[in-house]
């Protein structure tokens, strides 16, 4: 089975690269994985990569917010990378480019 | 009367590994009407958020061990139609207004973000939500798709 988070580090980054469908059913698991490499590693940057996402639903907009508030804690921000058209359109619908601490890059 | 092309129903454990066989079964179903990437995303994000619904919130009071259904009525209509019912028979909602109000959520523990009404009215032409407490919920989705 395709591993679904794939993790790269480079300097002050930690990019997590998820690779498949997010909805409330996955995003648990997506969750508690890049919550553990960012509580061990503590960078200063979290890149999320969506580009390897085929769909999600405002379950994966639960799993952003919540990255940018633990985010928040360690005083590192959040960037969003690879959001497709559909994906993008999900993030703008719900007005979370206006979280302080996170930056969108389609 | 508009012209049915097509129908089904579909009844589903309310298990979350069913929200992606309801997506992929409303994406075939609808396949017929040669939708664009976009409405064919819309639609299943909509049904996503609508049985995502019903998992984590109309029977969050039953015992452990039980389990509560979701039934699914699709119908697609002459010339480009689509339209969803997605229901429960769980604990319902007190208020419905107050329910689609975006980032109103009652799950304070998890990272639901209270957007799924939202969604789903965004994402459709029309949205219809019927309840009754202790009875069970009702959305009824229509999407007319570009010609």
């Amino acid at each position: 089975m395709q591993d679904d988070v794939i993790f790269s580090r480079a300097a002050g980054t930690l990019s997590a690269k998820i690779q498949c469908e997010i909805d409330h059913h996955t995003s648990r698991r997506i969750r508690e994985r890049i919550d553990e490499r960012l509580i061990s590693e503590r960078p200063s940057i979290l890149v999320l990569d969506f580009s390897g996402v085929t769909f999600m639903d405002s379950s994966g907009l639960g799993l952003i917010l919540g990255r940018c508030e633990r985010a928040d804690v360690i005083g590192a921000s959040v960037r969003l990378t690879g959001l497709s058209d559909t994906l993008y359109k999900l993030v703008h619908l719900c007005g979370i480019e206006r979280v302080k601490n996170l930056s969108v890059r389609c | 009367m508009k012209r049915i092309i097509n129908e089904m129903k579909l009844r589903l454990p309310a298990v979350s590994v069913n929200e992606a066989v309801s997506r992929s079964v409303i994406s075939a179903f609808m396949a017929e009407l040669n939708p664009t990437v976009e409405e064919l995303g819309d639609i299943r994000c909509a049904v996503s958020e609508a049985v995502t619904n019903c998992i984590v919130h109309a029977y969050r009071d039953l015992p452990e061990g039980k389990v509560g259904y979701i039934y699914i009525s699709a119908r697609l209509y002459e010339p480009r139609e689509i339209s969803v019912e997605i229901s429960d028979n769980g604990c319902g909602i007190e208020d419905v207004e107050q329910a689609r109000r975006p980032a109103f959520t009652t799950d304070s523990l998890g990272e639901r973000c209270g957007m799924g009404f939202l969604v789903m009215e965004s994402f459709t032409d029309s949205l219809k939500v019927k309840s009754t407490p202790g009875k069970g919920t009702s959305v009824l989705m229509r999407k007319n798709l570009k010609p």
